[in-house]
């Protein structure tokens, strides 16, 4: 009887400690049958419900698309709204397993918080807006020393703004806001002159402006901000599956594989193609990651190459028509560079 | 019997006659109410200018230039902003409020499943109207059905996971549901569990006291936000990874426990407007301590703290906003998440949203506020 007892203890410890210890995220996201995805609580093209209540946004469209690497299903991720100051804890503790809410990829980031970032999803930069009515003649950063600053708090952009002005010897007046949708408010009610967040949350407030002609974007951008989505340290194979993920996605845009042409593209005489889409006999890539070896074609199935994804959120497609700029492809003058899937 | 010569006698009573014409009609009534002086007079006029100046731009506003349906942010947006309105035209978007209302009341909550709150919010007004009007008998079995039967099975309806029900996580839960669900789970906790700290806060044994009192006011001394922020980025670093803890669960205490802290405080009030010859007389009658304290005082002391109470939950409901904070989305933070939707995006979108989370939630405080004056004018027993 009491060796019985020591043996169910003995268990019930060893099975806390597994499940406490446990790295291997993608067995657990295998167990529990699905992705648990951090996106944010509302920012237009990246992550906003839509009139059904999906989320819908370049950055669930990532999380998707690691679903569907993993369960062949782009609909098994779960999404957790987090704000700016709760991202990170959130990943961290493993109440989520991939944050993919446009965060910055910094050193602190990536080092002191125990983060990987798996790639560029977006490359952004902070720039500036002002009202050009109430601020005649000012056509450079440079003269904007004095003026209220609408900044959204805890995140990098406030960073920057604090940089640049103390780079160039200028004063200014942050006025800091929790959310996105109360520095839009501000800003169009006058209460700041300048509008700093990143050049793609500029084209989203733009929309939302009485009157848009009035506002104009100076020509300075004064930092980098590549977004991407990140997943804990120590875990490489989940890592490598969402580097992979987005690597896919690029190179399916380059190979000119879509959503609608995937499953001819199986056929395709082209090596590259049939590699990437797991139609090489004897292939190994997608075992090797730890997925099944139609891991690519899944993903384009479920939510297309990236140029669609783009598209579809915020690009030309989508009411922001954001222009591609930094986001095409390396062979249409971009930074976007698919390594080779071989 | 002498007979007595009297010349006129009235045999029936003088019909009433209507009042002077100068004193009757709508005349008389805006003479005495609106213009009886100068200072009268002045302060009408104020307020029908501010009125006549305020409420034909809200109407042009709200009604007329309103547009009530379309597909996109482009019926809300001139044609500057990339839409199709003439330029200068401003109208509220309830075409935004009309494509986004199933999510303003459900949240994300899925759209197949949506007969489950529904059906929630049947039961609970089947229940909450028969409790509420005096007339109704069978107050004990209503009261029963509605704080002690209906939790359980909104419990089981809404979450699922039971009786071939699919299981619906509580971070898919929004909008009106849960605001009302926040704001019920508070009330009905909030009340006895305020009832027991006021109680425990005046008892003569030190160490309930002591706990009361430090209950009541540590949790009266923190603001909900910080504990909510807490529960959210904090605790979850504590607990061993993997291992989570609902976030809509961390709501329900907080909010419950903050009700709870500050209903002690408005029922302690109560206790010590009670004369202390009622305390005695509940002695000298025999009475134990809970015998005197439900029979004697406490329906008094709560019959005059109704305005407080009432007070405490009109200021609780409005506080579940305060839940975005933790990434839960009541009615106000769903209606702000939909902001971000740049099909909806323009100029007119945000406000057209908050005005009608403010319509939803002045609704629902109206009605407690006139339902409390209703209750105190009934049981005003002791002063009519």
């Amino acid at each position: 009887m009491k060796h019985i007892a020591i043996g169910v203890l003995g268990a019930a410890a060893l099975g806390l400690m597994a499940s406490v210890a446990s790295a291997n995220t993608l067995d657990d996201v295998k167990a529990k049958g699905f992705i648990q995805c951090g996106v944010n609580t509302g920012l237009a093209g990246f992550a906003a419900p839509d009139d059904k209540g999906e989320w819908k946004g370049l950055d669930v469209d990532f999380c998707r698309a690691v679903a569907a690497a993993v369960f062949g299903d782009g609909s098994k991720v779960k999404f957790t709204p987090l704000t700016a100051k709760e991202r990170f804890t959130a990943l961290q503790s493993g109440e989520i397993d991939l944050l993919s809410r446009n965060t910055t990829w910094t050193i602190n980031r990536d080092t002191a918080l125990g983060l990987n970032f798996a790639g560029v999803t977006y490359y952004d930069g902070q720039g500036f807006m002002i009202n050009a009515k109430k601020l005649p003649g000012v056509n450079s950063a440079l003269q904007l020393s004095g003026a209220a600053v609408c900044v959204q708090a805890g995140t990098t952009t406030e960073l920057n703004l604090a940089d640049y002005f103390k780079a160039n010897k200028m004063e200014y007046n942050p006025v800091v806001f929790e959310k996105l949708a109360e520095v839009n408010a501000a800003y169009d009610s006058g209460r700041c002159d300048v509008y700093t967040t990143d050049q793609s949350g500029l084209y989203g407030i733009r929309l939302t402006l009485k009157s848009p002609d009035d506002h104009v974007v100076l020509p300075e951008i004064i930092s980098k901000e590549p977004l991407g989505p990140a997943v804990r340290q120590g875990d490489d194979q989940w890592f490598h599956i969402v580097r992979w993920t987005y690597y896919a996605l690029l190179d399916a845009e380059e190979l000119g594989v879509t959503q609608a042409n995937v499953d001819e593209m199986k056929n395709s005489p082209n090596p590259k193609i049939k590699r990437m889409l797991g139609g090489e006999t004897d292939t190994k890539i997608g075992t090797d990651l730890g997925l099944t070896n139609d891991w690519a074609v899944n993903i384009i199935k479920a939510v297309g190459n990236y140029g669609e994804i783009f598209d579809r959120n915020v690009g030309a497609g989508s009411p922001l028509k954001i222009s591609r700029g930094l986001n095409a492809l390396w062979t249409k003058g971009g930074l976007q560079y698919g390594m080779p899937i071989r | 019997m002498q007979e007595h010569d009297l010349t006129f006698v009235r045999a029936e009573m003088v019909i009433a006659q209507a009042p002077p014409r100068g004193e009757r009609g709508l005349g008389s009534w805006l003479r005495r109410n609106l213009f009886a002086s100068v200072g009268d007079t002045v302060l009408t006029i104020i307020g029908l200018l501010i009125v006549a100046y305020l409420l034909p731009p809200f109407i042009e506003w709200a009604l007329v230039n309103a547009q009530w349906t379309g597909p996109d942010r482009s019926v809300c947006a001139t044609v500057a902003q990339g839409g199709v309105q003439p330029d200068g035209w401003s109208g509220a978007c309830w075409a935004f409020v009309q494509a986004k209302f199933g999510q303003f009341m459900f949240g994300r909550y899925p759209i197949d499943q949506r007969w489950r709150p529904i059906l929630v919010a049947i039961l609970f007004v089947a229940l909450i109207v028969p409790m509420a009007m005096p007339r109704v008998p069978r107050k004990g079995l209503n009261a029963i059905l509605l704080f002690l039967i209906f939790p359980v099975v909104a419990f089981f309806l809404l979450v699922g996971g039971v009786f071939g029900l699919p299981h619906v996580e509580t971070p898919r839960w929004g909008g009106l549901l849960v605001t009302l669900a926040l704001s019920y789970v508070g009330i009905v906790v909030s009340l006895p569990l305020g009832i027991i700290f006021a109680l425990g806060r005046r008892s003569k044994m030190p160490v309930i006291k002591t706990a009361c009192v430090v209950f009541i006011e540590t949790v009266r001394g923190v603001p909900l936000v910080t504990v909510l922020f807490m529960a959210s980025v904090m605790l979850p670093l504590f607990l061993p990874e993997g291992v989570t803890f609902d976030k809509f669960l961390r709501a329900l205490i907080g909010v419950s426990l903050f009700a709870a802290a500050y209903m002690a405080e408005v029922v302690r009030g109560g206790l010590q407007a009670i004369p202390k010859g009622q305390y005695e007389g509940a002695d000298s009658l025999g009475l134990g301590y809970w015998q005197k304290m439900i029979l004697i005082i406490l329906p008094q002391a709560l019959k005059l703290v109704i305005p407080g109470i009432v007070n405490t939950f009109i200021g609780m409901f409005k506080d579940t906003s305060l839940v975005y904070i933790i990434s839960m989305f009541d009615l106000l933070g769903v209606v702000r998440q939909n902001f971000s939707d740049a099909t909806w995006a323009s100029p007119q979108t945000p406000i057209s949203g908050l005005v009608f989370a403010a319509l939803i939630f002045w609704i629902f405080c109206f009605g407690m506020s006139r339902y409390s004056m209703f209750m105190e004018r009934r049981l005003d027993t002791g002063r009519r």
